[in-house]
């Protein structure tokens, strides 16, 4: 009984390991290299319910374009095709 | 220099179809006159605001795209800001992506208008003003 080797690790459950899905950002993966403040609904994929700007680490854009989504979704703010504050956006 | 140059206007919602076609005539007319030159128009028609500006909840939204010298914009901003009929306005200069997208999204909606909206109402003859359009380089 003794010579039961411990040199490896033994888990009763097998270790749940998170394959967490890569992000990556969308106008590098679509070769887009303008972002238009003219079409609202594909800013709002940017957006969260309140209105607000989604952070890089939540979309995956690249900061290239974080830039530009930022700066349309504000010429669309003051277009008022988007809301500067809301709630239920979505 | 000539810079190519992008305004959308919004008008207040009182205004009637022909009041409104005299606001846009001035301001191309505006564009004309100072050496500039209309590339593309576009009439996004009578829409919701997405929050209410001089009490108004919904305006006339109207489209230019302009070639012309950086020191117009000045003037047509200022013209803007003294037409009572206008509540909002931006304009933003266009580099070559942007130059690139406009050209593509006024041919997908000249695509899309040549279908559908035949069947709605004689379209306007936009893409004609494109091709009789004289390029000044």
């Amino acid at each position: 009984m003794a010579a039961i080797e411990n040199n490896e690790i033994r888990y009763l459950n097998p270790p749940t390991v998170e394959v967490r899905k890569k992000k990556y950002c969308r106008f590098k993966k679509a070769g887009i290299k303008y972002v238009d403040y003219k079409d609202p609904e594909f800013l709002k994929k940017f957006l969260n319910e309140q209105g607000k700007i989604l952070p890089r680490r939540i979309t995956g854009t690249s900061l290239k374009f974080q830039r530009k989504v930022a700066q349309a979704v504000k010429r669309a703010r003051s277009l008022a095709l988007l809301p500067y504050v809301t709630d239920l956006l979505k | 220099m000539i810079k190519q140059y992008e305004t959308v206007f919004i008008a207040t919602p009182v205004l009637s179809d022909t009041q409104m076609k005299e606001a846009v005539a001035k301001y191309t007319k505006l564009i004309t006159d100072n050496g500039g030159e209309v590339v593309y128009e576009e009439d996004w028609g009578l829409k919701q605001l997405a929050y209410p500006i001089q009490h108004k909840t919904s305006g006339f939204y109207y489209l230019i795209q302009f070639k012309a010298d950086p020191q117009f914009v000045s003037t047509l901003e200022t013209q803007y800001h003294r037409d009572e009929r206008i509540i909002r306005f931006l304009t933003v200069a266009l580099d070559k992506d942007s130059i690139a997208y406009a050209e593509h999204r006024r041919e997908v909606r000249a695509g899309k208008a040549a279908a559908p909206k035949a069947e709605q109402a004689p379209a306007e003859p936009e893409q004609v003003e494109e091709e009789t359009e004289n390029v000044e380089e």
